[in-house]
């Protein structure tokens, strides 16, 4: 699996793939994507980052990686910013939006606009979790297949 | 007679679908917009997001999305229970 063409190629493309991982999940609310798709970008570099490796290596760097707390801090974040619409309204209501909260609270203007990244009330946040959370669990299970088939490396 | 109850199946299959094609409403003139123009109306305003269908997923539908990441949680934990081996700490 660990080919000289892979570990190459895995040099200078995970970094890209990873930084676009990032840009989907955090600019969910402005462009096309969202949590979900940002998180399986993620993880797919991840994945080529898992291929290219060393077997010892993988393990000793995913022994200290939490992606089991991770996946949880997802679910449970996501489920938290839904119930922050109790404050006074219903479930899943949009507190945050045009309050002027510093983070994420600002008014969006109406209209035709290039869109703003500060804008979004709890939208982001769920994003940030919900990509968190896939991230997370597409990543483990991958780890899990790659080490249960225990792929040697074959050069 | 297993062949003429295939040929009759066939061609009443095959009935159907033409039937079905022919009173498709056309495309692009859907009759119930109500929802949908008040989504696109209101996505700005009340979920203060540019992307509108962001608007729905995580704000006007957020059940939905809801049952969705516990759907992806029970398939990764069932996953992990199943496959994990004592020395691999994911």
């Amino acid at each position: 699996m660990t080919t000289l063409i892979i570990k190459t190629t895995t040099r200078y493309l995970t970094a890209l793939i990873l930084t676009f991982g990032a840009y989907i999940i955090l600019h969910g609310h402005l462009t096309p994507g969202g949590g979900f798709q940002g998180g399986a970008v993620f993880a797919s570099g991840l994945a080529l980052l898992i291929v290219a490796c060393e077997d010892e290596v993988i393990r000793e760097r995913f022994k200290k990686v939490p992606l089991s707390a991770f996946e949880s801090i997802g679910a449970l974040g996501f489920l938290g910013t839904a119930a922050l619409g109790f404050m006074g309204y219903t479930f899943f209501k949009n507190v945050i939006a045009n309050s002027g909260f510093p983070l994420f609270g600002d008014p969006t203007p109406i209209g035709i606009n290039p869109g703003y990244l500060n804008t979004g009330g709890t939208l982001p946040y769920m994003n940030i979790f919900v990509g968190t959370k896939v991230l997370a669990g597409l990543t483990s299970i991958i780890l899990v297949f790659y080490l249960l088939l225990g792929v040697r490396k074959d050069e | 007679m297993r062949r003429a109850l295939g040929l009759f199946a066939f061609i009443g299959f095959t009935l159907f679908l033409l039937v079905a094609v022919v009173s498709l409403r056309p495309f692009g003139e859907p009759v119930h917009t109500e929802m949908d123009s008040y989504f696109i109306g209101h996505a700005q305003e009340e979920a203060s997001s540019n992307n509108v269908v962001t608007s729905i997923v995580f704000d006007y539908r957020g059940f939905d999305t809801l049952g969705e990441a516990t759907v992806l949680f029970t398939a990764v934990a069932g996953v992990l229970m199943a496959l994990r081996r004592r020395e691999v700490k994911a």
